[in-house]
């Protein structure tokens, strides 16, 4: 006996009101671009309230499964095993044999959940429910029945075939990719930008990248592996656009103009002024940065206050109340830590004041910006006609 | 203009090189073990291969026995050496400026219980003499020292260092690393006193993944790599006749012509040092002339950072090395220029230019105009 489908459970889209339906066949959508790269062909369909993903062909069942897990949406992945209503009696086989292969070790509790789709279907679900848990004790005394705590729960589906599943595996959670709109992360090359990048596209929104590139003060092995990051995000997330901006030229002009000390800032809030406009040209409706409060100079409370002082977009920050270890955590649960990790330096690093200020004072910041007026908004011009896309999947 | 100013962390591969492996992998591809005729002609390859080998070192061709490379010829030497000697000694010497496939197994033999005495060197990057007779003691089995630094150049006196062994020492194996060297060097084992010498076939325009250990066949020592017995149970593993028949071509290649060959290279190497003077705030810490090797110039370059330097170059199409390239994967800073004495404001600051046999006098034109032109600006934005 083998698994030919799966049965996907999602929780937080089963509740959306009307258009509901527009987020399961957003769900549908990336559940068919997930198993595109998995081996086998399969169908998925959508059949009252209920998303199955059924193999037409043979197929690699890890990799299957691993494919699922990565879809935004999914609560849970039901490997499932489909038979023709071919009598009572025949099904009692059945489930033996389901129960025999699924299970070698007999020492569990169990409990049958029949239910009738198919009303026409000779028998109650309690009768089911009865005869097959019966038939099952009487095959194997090892096992017992509970009817509160189950460790194993019987999915006896009676639809125009039978389906009987018994195993949940967890998905990722969140929302199916392209159901919250979009918006541009700021992606460096640390730890904190991916996870903050996963997390806002779990809650369904379609991502861009934007990586800010300072050769010869960053090197090309730098680039190259923020475009290994945005891939990995890409896994969750669907392909993403890596918007490469060449910021040298900006960044010496600040050097040559502004007190060192204040150089992170007003740096950053050019990169934000340039993130927002390239957003704005490719539809997005919001950043997203992987700030946490205090954990940098240019992250505590005042200097994020004075770096989104230049946005108009929201900005989202969805890991700024985690402490380091816990965004550490994320990473590598979804691959990204071993690559974020390698030593190359990035632009922020790159000419960073001994003594940055941690307490800007958003005036003199101003004052200081005003002896960029000259060519600033050239170069920001410049800085984002000659950006350049690189499409990561 | 490109000007690939890298040849210490590996070469071009020659021509006929190239053409040799590509005719051993599409036509005489045979497993040199076969009994049958393919095998034979496989393994015709290897022999030539050693002998042309054998004959620039006036060796015998059954004393040359070929590995995956520098890497693992040096592990062979001082692992294979320590195990096969242990019960005479576990005592080794070796310097402060080895490479790292001679410093980490090092470090494993001292986990392994071995001791190992690692000799200073001077501003020259020399070792002295008078030290090395102080610190080999009866139960001394095994000296290491490089032939030529490969972050400066320096050459070490490895006939005098042979000399003190032997008076001191005559059971100690001398073991060299020449992977810098070979190619570079009239290098005579049996004159010199060399028990074991390192080489690598990529960093002498042969192929990576090759490389060869000459084992004086008096010397003790033991395999490291076990299997189906294969260059008389020495090193078993299918020989990589590709690779082998390249390297063999390509040693031939690097001592034919071979004293105008060099040369030609170390009148570069000066000219490269000579133009390099014209430059404000830098310092060389290579030596002109034979006193060092042929084909390394390090630079420090004071108030830029190596990094930066080399990524500016890269856009101009010249490729170099900071500090060592095989160590720099690795942010740590280089131990022969601490060791050597460069200021510690210039270890961050240090360039590797590294000279082949293709190189021309117009690309070390173009890499100091490059310079002069660079300098200034990088100069400008630092850190802080």
């Amino acid at each position: 006996m083998k698994y030919q489908s799966f049965l996907i459970k999602y929780a937080e889209i089963g509740i959306k009101g009307k258009n509901r339906y527009m987020f399961e066949d957003a769900l549908v959508k990336q559940i068919r671009f997930a198993l595109k790269s998995v081996d086998g062909q399969f169908e998925v369909t959508k059949e009252s309230g209920r998303i199955y993903a059924n193999a037409l062909s043979e197929f690699d069942f890890d990799e299957t499964v691993e494919a699922l897990k990565r879809v935004f949406g999914i609560s849970g992945i039901c490997p499932m095993v489909q038979v023709e209503d071919e009598g009572f009696e025949e099904l009692k086989k059945q489930v033996i044999r389901y129960v025999d292969q699924v299970y070698p070790d007999k020492h569990f509790t169990f409990k049958v959940n029949a239910r009738r789709a198919n009303k026409q279907y000779p028998m109650k679900s309690d009768e089911i429910n009865r005869d097959l848990g019966e038939v099952i004790l009487e095959t194997f005394p090892e096992t017992s029945v509970d009817v509160h705590e189950p460790q194993v729960m019987l999915h006896v589906e009676m639809r125009s075939r039978i389906n009987i599943y018994s195993e949940v595996i967890p998905g990722p959670g969140g929302m199916p990719a392209g159901t919250n709109g979009r918006a541009m992360l700021l992606l460096s090359g640390g730890i904190d930008s991916p996870v903050a990048g996963y997390m806002i596209a779990k809650r369904g929104v379609v991502i861009e990248a934007v990586y800010f590139h300072a050769p010869p003060y960053t090197s090309e092995r730098a680039k190259e592996k923020v475009v290994d990051l945005a891939k990995l995000v890409a896994k969750y997330s669907g392909p993403m656009k890596l918007h490469v901006v060449n910021f040298t030229d900006i960044q010496l002009y600040i050097y040559d103009q502004c007190p060192h000390e204040e150089l992170t800032i007003i740096m950053r809030r050019y990169m934000m002024r340039i993130a927002e406009i390239i957003a704005k040209e490719n539809k997005c409706l919001g950043l997203i940065t992987g700030e946490s409060i205090g954990q940098v100079a240019s992250q505590t409370v005042q200097s994020l206050a004075a770096t989104n002082e230049v946005c108009t977009m929201p900005v989202f920050r969805p890991v700024i109340g985690f402490d380091k270890q816990e965004i550490v955590d994320i990473s590598e649960k979804i691959g990204t830590f071993e690559t974020s990790i390698q030593p190359f330096e990035d632009c922020c690093t790159i000419f960073v004041a001994k003594h940055p200020v941690t307490k800007p004072n958003i005036n003199i910041i101003h004052r200081s910006e005003e002896k960029l007026a000259e060519k600033i908004d050239e170069m920001v011009k410049t800085a984002v006609e000659t950006a350049e896309v690189i499409l990561c999947e | 203009m490109e000007a690939y100013l890298d040849n210490s962390a590996t070469t071009q591969v020659m021509d006929c090189v190239r053409d040799i492996v590509v005719k051993t992998m599409t036509e005489d591809y045979g497993n040199p073990s076969s009994k049958h005729r393919k095998g034979m002609e496989a393994e015709r390859y290897i022999k030539e291969a050693r002998a042309a080998i054998a004959k620039t070192l006036k060796v015998q061709d059954k004393e040359i026995l070929f590995t995956s490379g520098g890497t693992e010829s040096n592990n062979m030497a001082l692992i294979g050496t320590a195990m096969a000697n242990q019960r005479a000694g576990k005592h080794i010497i070796s310097t402060r400026i080895e490479h790292a496939s001679v410093y980490n197994p090092l470090m494993y033999l001292e986990s392994q219980g071995f001791e190992v005495t690692y000799l200073p060197v001077d501003r020259d990057g020399h070792i002295s003499l008078a030290e090395l007779e102080a610190a080999i003691r009866p139960d001394t089995i095994l000296v290491s020292v490089m032939y030529v630094n490969n972050e400066i150049g320096a050459v070490e006196p490895v006939e005098e260092i042979s000399r003190v062994i032997r008076a001191k020492n005559p059971s100690a194996v001398f073991h060299v690393d020449a992977i810098q060297a070979y190619g570079k060097f009239e290098i005579r084992p049996k004159k010199q006193g060399i028990d074991l010498l390192s080489v690598s076939g990529h960093k002498i325009h042969g192929p990576k993944g090759v490389g060869f250990l000459y084992i004086n066949e008096k010397v003790k020592i033991r395999p490291i790599l076990f299997g189906g017995g294969q260059q008389r149970d020495m090193r078993s593993g299918t020989e990589n006749v590709p690779g082998a028949a390249g390297l063999g071509l390509a040693a031939k290649e690097m001592y034919t012509g071979f004293s105008e060959r060099i040369r030609k290279m170390t009148e570069l190497k000066d000219y490269l040092i000579d133009r390099m003077e014209e430059i404000e705030g830098i310092t060389v810490n290579s030596k002109k002339g034979l006193e060092s090797a042929p084909q390394i110039v390090s630079v420090s370059f004071s108030g830029v950072r190596s990094e930066v330097l080399l990524h500016a170059l890269e856009e101009k199409g010249i490729y170099v090395s900071s500090g060592s390239a095989c160590s720099s994967n690795h942010p740590a800073i280089s131990g022969t220029l601490k060791a050597v004495g460069v200021k510690k404001e210039l270890l961050d600051s240090t360039l590797r230019f590294s000279l082949g046999i293709y190189n021309t006098r117009e690309q070390l034109d173009y890499t100091i105009e490059a310079l002069k032109e660079l300098l200034p600006v990088l100069r400008r934005y630092q850190r802080g």
